[in-house]
């Protein structure tokens, strides 16, 4: 059983999905996603324990063996990421009911977790998988459930927002899988390992070089690096609260994931460093995204609008953490991959909440809510003081090894820059909180209170999570280090 | 078991905690006795103490007590408690939790033994703060109370960009002495200036100050300024570029309180001024200006509170503090002159008040450290002090010409906190070894000597010789008073065109560059919000086009730089 894990991780999910169907009642199929997803969080809980203690776990589908079957690999990466992504699933799912009866149609609720589960199953199996073709199947799986996911939201713009990140999602997944077939082409394999073994050998080519061209740019649409973002915010506004807290949390984090991975297990991170010119265009992006985003989300009417600009700016962070090129620089990609999740979903499941009660995310229907929902107007303002990066909270602990690592590099006006972004940070943040405590509310209602305990638990464990992993950081620090020295040693 | 290691911000947390839930007199009860106990505890407190913890890699102090801070710790008490009695008839829970949030958050700032605390309790003090002059609730309080909390909350920033850099540079969090030997130091004395209203930094101070609620000002004049004057003499004691700022500060504010009418604006101005007497103090680096301006602050904080306390009662009976909507009061509220006196005589350093027995030690340590210079402006500086503190202030509200105004004294805790305020300036002058016991330096400064008195005395007597005599011969309205006195009786008649030209050019100036900046500002902002509201031309609303042409700029971006730029 124990050595199965690996592919249970992703096979659960996988067969939990359609036993949704079969349960169609709304309340039970509720339940039983829940029950699937904490099956799948505890399985990652075993393998990060088997991982820690042991190393690296190489699972071989079907018992073939190496470069002709599929081979999952678990390490320190991966292992991190499948507890972050099946974790937030778990979260967000306990809030799923109660949000989605306000939401969606008694008839769609299967549906939804249907969608929900395959994307989850995708999700995983990205982390999982030690195989580039794989690696663009579960894309795929991931890709299209989002877009159901998307598409089931109540606003009639969710369908055209989902059909536009269609389009654009699969103009990306076919640069992706433009990329992974011109490398088969060079080197025969599929297999990530074994590509890292060939590539060197063919790397002067230019059919090589421009294979990884359209892979990077592929995965870059994938997680939203500016100016490819565009899809972005209309599909995070107009989801369902819980698609977009679950996505949000865990999809474009996945996407970075497959970057790393590429760049630093296939590829090598000497090549990148050497022959490619990623750190220019990562510099580049990556600070421009920064700003323009930030300064988006100060101007948006909507607040998840405003949150989908602001996790674009964050996955600027990321990306210019990656371009620093240096184990410390990937550390502290990999910690604010984990708190970046830890601090939108919380903010998403409270914005979710305030759906459920005042029916609008616009932001001037947050007018005056700080007296009638106390509890979640807290929780978004937790949620953006650790956006903002105030010590005591995650995203401190984010800022500094990003501003460590930049001066590290000696990349000092860079660092500047980052800590002025963080002001635009706090200017929507402050938006919000000026909407929320100094204006009078717009119609008192006495059923707007704060949402059932059903969402509010899930939405205070992420808030505590937020403040906790900015205290204890062994857990996130700890791992990042870990990971971040294997991927530069080049061992797998 | 007394858990000696208890730092002292906690008390003050919890205090601010069960105001939140309690009304009426057991919450005035419970913050007083708090408070008490927490400023016993401290005093018990026996030698140095510090609590070390772990974080990331780091070693933090968050509580450390040493010589230097005790003496904060002391007058921080003090004030608080003095604040939180003056504040005690007040219905408006906020004004309160924030009101200790504040305290506390200066206690953090005080003793925090690394840069890491300090930034965080730093923080907390700007954004506590910023409520209590929001608690005025008026639009004009709001919006400078948004100036005030920007640029506390940017130099909260400042403060960690400088640590980063510190940190990178020396591997160490520790806070002690920083120096300005590498950009780290620089960026975080700036942080420091412009909390301790550094010129051309001091906007927020006069801004913010004046427009907070009449208890509100008497908080904030107490914490947020010693604080980073405290973190000056930590970092920064013997800095020979802070005697410069430091004698610039104490004679700027003279020129613009000239012509201020609100006399809470005034009082902002000469805190200013009093401020610069402390950085010039810690500029000059030796034990005994160092003794000097911790002593400075000291006497500072309690006769400041009194002053502002004062025409926090006038307001408060009132509801004006422009000097011309108000005088007389001394008919109805003579206690309250009484006590306004007792402090502008504590400011302006009469012998026997608590002014005067930390000022001589900042100007004796000038004069001996060889700055002679500094010593002439220092006095200079002293002079205006006395001209529109010492003077403006108690003449303007209490006497001068008479409003007509007929009002009540304060409410009694207004009275009593102002009446132990007044205690102690008078204390402290007549028993100096009092606070001279508490310094971080020993020493045996006598005050009292001859010549420290004759000067002082003089150059007071002279003072008040022009105020009678230009009043006897009503040569000049009483509103203008301020302005003679100030050129009549240093600079003699003729020189006088010659002051007001210099500060009305150094003002017009001042508003230009404002005026500039300003206009900048706004023609940034409504750039970004043509292209960025929703409606703008910078959102796309269909944007898959766009996105496959940037999709293809990128990856010929990526193919373009990879081909003709081999590395």
């Amino acid at each position: 059983m124990i050595e199965h894990l690996p592919i249970l991780q992703v096979l659960v999910p996988l067969l939990g999905a359609p036993l949704c169907i079969i349960v169609r009642n709304p309340r039970m199929v509720g339940l039983f996603a829940l029950s699937i997803s904490t099956i799948t969080f505890l399985v990652s809980c075993s393998l990060l324990q088997q991982v820690l203690q042991n190393g690296t776990i190489v699972y071989e589908l079907g018992g073939w063996a190496a470069p002709w079957g599929i081979e999952y690999r678990i390490d320190y990466l991966n292992s991190y990421l499948l507890l972050l992504v099946s974790a937030m699933s778990a979260i967000v799912l306990v809030a799923s009911q109660s949000s989605i009866s306000r939401e969606l149609p008694r008839n769609r609720h299967m549906l939804f977790y249907t969608a929900y589960l395959l994307c989850l199953t995708g999700l995983l199996g990205i982390l999982c998988t030690g195989d580039a073709f794989n690696v663009f199947v579960f894309l795929e799986i991931s890709s299209l459930s989002s877009y159901t996911l998307i598409a089931l939201g109540n606003d009639r713009r969710a369908l055209t927002a989902a059909y536009q990140y269609l389009i654009m999602g699969t103009i990306g997944a076919t640069f992706i899988i433009i990329g992974v077939g011109l490398m088969y082409m060079m080197t025969g394999t599929l297999n990530m390992y074994d590509l890292a073994q060939r590539l060197p050998e063919v790397h002067n080519s230019k059919t090589v070089l421009s294979a990884i061209g359209f892979f990077i740019v592929g995965v870059c649409l994938k997680l939203a690096l500016f100016p490819l973002h565009l899809w972005l915010p209309n599909a995070y506004a107009f989801a369902p609260s819980i698609a977009t807290a679950f996505l949000a949390a865990t999809s474009t984090k996945v996407a970075v994931y497959v970057l790393i991975r590429f760049i630093f297990s296939v590829v090598g991170p000497e090549f990148v460093d050497t022959v490619l010119p990623l750190q220019e265009i990562f510099v580049v992006l990556g600070v421009s995204g920064i700003f323009a985003t930030s300064i988006s989300a100060i101007y948006q009417l909507n607040i998840k609008r405003l949150f989908a600009y602001s996790s674009v700016a964050q996955i600027g962070y990321m990306i210019l953490a990656l371009a620093i090129g240096t184990p410390l620089g990937l550390t502290a990609t990999l910690i604010h991959l984990f708190n970046h999740a830890l601090m939108k979903a919380a903010l998403f499941l409270a914005i979710g909440g305030v759906v459920y009660r005042v029916g609008s995310a616009q932001l001037s229907h947050f007018a005056g809510l700080g007296r009638q929902m106390p509890w979640t107007m807290a929780a978004i303002v937790a949620g953006g003081l650790s956006l903002i990066g105030v010590p005591l909270t995650v995203g401190f602990v984010s800022k500094w090894y990003l501003v460590l690592a930049l001066l590290e590099k000696g990349w000092w006006p860079l660092t500047i820059l980052v800590l002025i972004s963080s002001l635009l940070a706090l200017i929507y943040v402050w938006r919000i909180v000026e909407w929320v405590y100094f204006s009078s509310p717009r119609i008192v209602l006495d059923e707007v209170k704060d949402p059932p305990l059903s969402q509010l638990v899930p939405i205070y464990i992420l808030v505590v999570a937020n403040f906790y992993f900015g205290i204890d950081t062994s857990l996130t620090v700890g791992i990042s280090k870990k990971a971040a020295e294997m991927l530069f040693g080049g061992v797998f | 078991m007394w858990p000696t290691e208890l730092p002292a911000f906690v008390p003050f947390f919890v205090a601010a905690l069960l105001a939140l839930v309690t009304r009426g007199h057991l919450r005035s009860v419970l913050m007083l006795s708090i408070v008490t106990l927490s400023g016993l505890h401290l005093w018990f407190l026996d030698g140095d103490v510090l609590v070390n913890m772990q974080f990331l890699e780091y070693e933090l102090a968050p509580y450390r007590v040493d010589s230097l801070s005790i003496v904060f710790g002391y007058v921080f008490h003090i004030a608080a408690f003095v604040s939180i009695l003056f504040a005690l008839h007040i219905k408006d829970t906020m004004q309160h939790v924030c009101g200790l949030l504040y305290a506390g958050s200066a206690m953090g700032a005080l003793f925090a033994g690394d840069l890491l605390t300090l930034f965080v309790f730093w923080e907390i003090l700007a954004v506590s703060s910023v409520f209590l002059v929001w608690a005025r609730r008026t639009e004009r309080a709001y919006q400078s109370g948004m100036r005030y909390l920007i640029i506390q909350v940017g130099s909260g920033v400042i403060l960690l960009g400088g640590l980063l850099l510190h940190v990178e540079q020396t591997g160490s969090l520790e806070f002690d002495f920083i120096g300005t030997d590498h950009l780290g130091g620089w960026l975080i004395l700036l942080a420091f200036g412009i909390k301790s209203a550094f010129p051309l930094l001091h906007t927020w101070l006069t801004d913010a100050y004046p427009e907070a609620t009449p208890t509100g000002t008497v908080f904030l004049s107490a914490f947020t300024t010693k604080t980073a004057i405290y973190t000056l003499a930590r970092g920064y004691p013997g800095t020979e570029l802070l005697i410069y700022v430091g004698a610039t500060m104490a004679c700027f504010p003279i020129f613009y309180a000239v012509i201020q009418n609100d006399l809470r604006r005034v009082l902002s101005y000469s805190l200013i001024n009093q401020l610069g007497f402390m950085v010039c103090g810690i500029g000059i680096g030796t034990a005994l200006a160092i003794n000097g301006a911790v002593s400075h602050a000291f006497v500072h904080i309690i006769y400041k509170s009194l002053l502002f306390m004062s025409m926090g009662a006038v307001l408060y009976r009132t509801g004006k503090i422009k000097a011309t909507d108000i005088g007389g009061l001394y008919k109805t509220m003579p206690k309250t002159a009484v006590l306004c006196i007792i402090g502008a005589a504590s400011i302006s350093a009469f012998p026997l008040f608590s002014g005067f027995v930390a000022k001589s030690m900042i100007m004796a340590a000038a004069m001996k450290e060889g700055y002679p210079w500094i010593w002439l402006v220092l006095l200079l500086a002293s002079a205006g002090v006395l001209k529109h503190a010492g003077i403006q202030i108690p003449y303007f509200a209490f006497f001068a010409h008479d409003s007509g105004i007929r009002t009540s004294e304060p409410p009694k805790n207004m009275l009593l906190a102002m009446t132990i305020a007044a205690f102690l300036c008078l204390a402290i002058g007549i028993y100096p070894k009092m606070l001279y016991q508490l310094l971080p330096f020993a020493t045996d400064f006598n005050p009292y000597d001859l010549t420290h008195v004759l000067a002082q005395t003089q150059l007071l007597f002279f003072a008040m010789l022009a105020f009678v005599w230009l009043n006897l011969q009503g040569v000049y309205p009483p509103e203008k008073v301020a302005i003679n006195l100030d050129a009549e009786w240093l600079y003699r008649r003729f020189l006088r065109r010659l002051v007001e030209k210099i500060s009305s050019y150094v003002q017009g100036l001042d508003s230009e560059l404002k005026l500039k900046v300003e206009d900048r500002v706004n023609w940034l902002v409504t750039y970004f919000a043509q292209r960025h509201y929703p409606t703008g031309k910078g959102t796309v609303i269909r944007p898959t086009g766009n996105m496959v042409m940037y999709i293809a700029i990128l990856l010929a971006a990526y193919l373009w730089l990879l081909l003709s730029f081999p590395h």
